[in-house]
């Protein structure tokens, strides 16, 4: 893998040199994200987000792992030891306050992330692997943050367990038994409570384990970048160390920045108060909503109101809402259009733009409303929308649309066309794209 | 052919899409929600500023034990407090002596060493606030079918909570004569409370503050309903986060520090950067 220009490992030190040959641990840092790796030279900010869901990442496990030495997951005491933890226990009101915003950061750098691919069509050949270990990590991320958001008990953990699981009662025949295998009962209990505690320390490795998987399959073709335009020569790259450790640097230093200002200072503005209620099956909540970056999602759940033929109004919903995701598998062959970039597509981009963005926005506006008129009816016609576009648009437009001429390369994209001097034929490899 | 199957995917969900939105859209015409009592006449909290608000703000600690002495002779007859302990009460400046001689004032649920039987005894400092009831049939039944909640978590567990708490308290008042008009069916019931700032405007509780020095302020301030009612509040956001000063004292050198920490890395990319056109 990589080309043919990247540095070599050369340890100087003894130690290091015995290390390379015993276990080459540094080799595999150096070549990853160190001075052995070529990155496109061209990358901008969007390309920072990768690094920093990795960043979420950690952050989130190790916070986790301290909070779960202090709760208990039991439906009896599993909202006072949270309380314990916020009050009682040294700084647990900041491993808590981190932990929960800290779930939050993540989807906002995941769905930039997202978007940044959806954009630049980073799910393309020869990317394919990447992008569907991505979407594998998204929906591992997604079961993860529910059963998280469970674990308070409080009053919408109780009533999101209650609907999140009933959507699985709505597959015919097998449904009603599936949901109470889900929940070890009839109803959200004890047995819930203590799987999802299980599963929701579980699942962070796992997620892990994919991102590891992730990481690989990137380092293959390597990094793409914003022209599309696949590195053709080593003036197109720079090391990933200095230049990217030093750009992702800075970019952690600002997004921790953006993280600890609200953990400190509105920690509770992203959650619900009805979670600092302690869950009473007794009582429901007047509107039960999941956490904001659900929403989407959730109000194309909610958008489908009337039987079609002969499936069911809710069986459509979760259909629809899982589909909504799964579809995002196949994108790599939807979108056939040879050109990568967003920037050389005048078709694509607009759609893009005017299209997608304020569709999802309006989908997660709506999803957080209450389920009343006119919120649905917004949320039918952009669920609409939203199926329209990657299913239908997509195809369509990479089969119709004129692309804009494209650069030559990275290095005349950066440079101007006086750079092909600067280019090394003899340095072409045989991956440069077609 | 992938493409047509995913096309043929997007015209079905777009369909039963339509389908649900003509229904919908058809319904809404031939019959417009009806306006509810709540919709037209519930309240957003009013405007509430405390010592505590903001990036800056600090407890004010004289309120805190003005707003515990609210909550002590007014509050804790019908809610309990239950995950606060009267150790907790040092944070609002009271010494050792007098979180003792405020424990021992509240009676808690002990066993009597000598033969096992349970009773009431004075409380520790180290007892949490004792529950007014002794089970939630016994709260309903004295309270109109209500259970009194618990305030620990009160300020954090309604939207924009303080301002909440306040609002009601002082929100009672007669049904408005609009009201009666529109929604005739909306008379609130003998033995419930008319309150615009509650979700359904009709409240199991009866005016708590009633009365101008209903309360003896030892601080000499001036017992009037709304300082009550403010100084309660404020105390209720101090039981739901007591780390809250704490918190922000962390915040800013944290913040301060990343904000340093930001400029020298955002110096080296730059230096990293300056002979490396991108």
């Amino acid at each position: 893998m990589s080309f043919p220009w990247a540095n070599e490992y050369k340890p100087q030190a003894p130690l290091m040199k015995w290390l390379d040959e015993k276990l080459p641990l540094p080799r595999l840092v150096f070549n990853a994200v160190g001075a052995g790796y070529p990155v496109p030279r061209n990358l901008n900010y969007f390309w920072n987000f990768g690094f920093l869901a990795g960043i979420c990442l950690v952050l989130q496990i190790v916070t986790g792992v301290v909070l779960a030495m202090h709760f208990a997951p039991d439906q009896k005491l599993a909202f006072d030891s949270t309380e314990h933890i916020m009050r009682d226990v040294n700084w647990g009101w900041l491993m808590r306050y981190m932990h929960a915003n800290g779930a939050s950061a993540f989807f906002v750098v995941i769905y930039v992330h997202i978007f940044r691919g959806f954009y630049f069509s980073s799910y393309k050949a020869p990317r394919e692997m990447i992008w569907l270990l991505g979407v594998t990590i998204f929906l591992l991320m997604m079961a993860t943050g529910f059963m998280g958001y469970v674990l308070p008990w409080g009053q919408m953990s109780f009533w999101g367990a209650k609907v999140i699981t009933g959507l699985f009662s709505a597959i015919p025949l097998v449904g009603e038994p599936l949901q109470q295998w889900l929940l070890g009962g009839f109803a959200p209990g004890n047995a819930t409570l203590n799987r999802f505690f299980s599963l929701h320390f579980l699942l962070p490795f796992v997620i892990l384990g994919v991102v590891i998987l992730h990481v690989w399959a990137l380092h293959i073709p390597g990094s793409s970048n914003p022209t599309g335009v696949e590195v053709k020569t080593e003036s197109d790259t720079v090391p990933f160390h200095p230049y990217y450790t030093a750009k992702d640097g800075w970019g952690v230093a600002a997004f921790l920045l953006l993280y600890f200002t609200a953990v400190f200072f509105a920690p509770n503005a992203l959650g619900h108060p009805d979670n600092y209620i302690p869950a009473n099956p007794m009582s429901t909540p007047a509107h039960i909503v999941p956490e904001w970056y659900y929403w989407p999602f959730y109000a194309i759940l909610r958008a489908f109101t009337q039987d079609f033929f002969f499936v069911p109004a809710k069986l459509m919903g979760v259909l629809a809402m899982f589909s909504a995701i799964l579809m995002w598998f196949f994108l790599p062959w939807l979108d056939k259009s040879p050109v990568r970039s967003g920037t050389y597509r005048p078709l694509f981009k607009k759609f893009f733009w005017f299209g997608l963005i304020p569709c999802v926005l309006v989908l997660g506006y709506c999803g957080g409303a209450p389920a009343a008129e006119p919120f649905v009816m917004i949320s039918q016609i952009a669920s609409i929308y939203y199926f329209m576009h990657f299913l239908v648009i997509l195809p369509i437009v990479s089969l119709i649309e004129r692309p804009d001429p494209l650069p030559f390369s990275i290095t005349e994209a950066v440079l101007g066309k006086d750079s092909k001097a600067l280019l090394r034929p003899a340095a072409l490899v045989p991956l440069a794209s077609a | 052919m992938i493409r047509i199957f995913s096309i043929l995917a997007g015209l079905f969900f777009s369909a039963a899409l339509l389908w649900s939105l003509g229904n919908g859209a058809y319904s809404y015409i031939a019959e417009p929600p009806a306006m509810t009592v709540e919709h037209e006449f519930h309240k957003a909290p009013k405007e509430l500023t405390l010592a505590s608000d903001g990036a800056f703000g600090r407890f004010d600690k004289q309120q805190l034990q003005r707003g515990f002495q609210v909550y002590k002779e007014v509050c804790s007859a019908c809610h309990s407090l239950r995950l606060v302990a009267f150790r907790d009460l040092k944070a609002l400046g009271y010494n050792e002596d007098e979180v003792k001689a405020i424990a021992a004032g509240f009676q808690v649920p002990g066993v009597d060493q000598a033969t096992g039987e349970t009773n009431m005894r004075a409380g520790l400092a180290t007892d949490y606030f004792p529950k007014p009831y002794p089970n939630d049939i016994a709260a309903r039944a004295a309270n109109n079918n209500a259970i009194p909640p618990d305030l620990s978590l009160m300020t954090k567990a309604r939207e924009d909570g303080p301002a909440y708490v306040y609002s009601l308290l002082t929100g009672y008042q007669a049904q408005p004569a609009k009201l009666l008009k529109e929604f005739p069916d909306a008379k609130t019931s003998p033995n419930l409370h008319y309150n615009p700032y509650f979700a359904n405007l009709n409240l199991a509780m009866t005016p708590p503050l009633t009365a101008e020095g209903q309360v003896t302020y030892g601080d000499g301030t001036k017992a009037s309903v709304d300082q009550m009612a403010k100084d309660v509040a404020a105390f209720l956001i101090w039981t739901a986060e007591p780390t809250l000063d704490k918190r922000k004292q962390t915040g800013w050198p944290v913040v301060g520090f990343l904000l340093f920490l930001t400029i020298i890395a955002y110096l080296a990319y730059r230096n990293i950067w300056a002979n490396k056109q991108h």
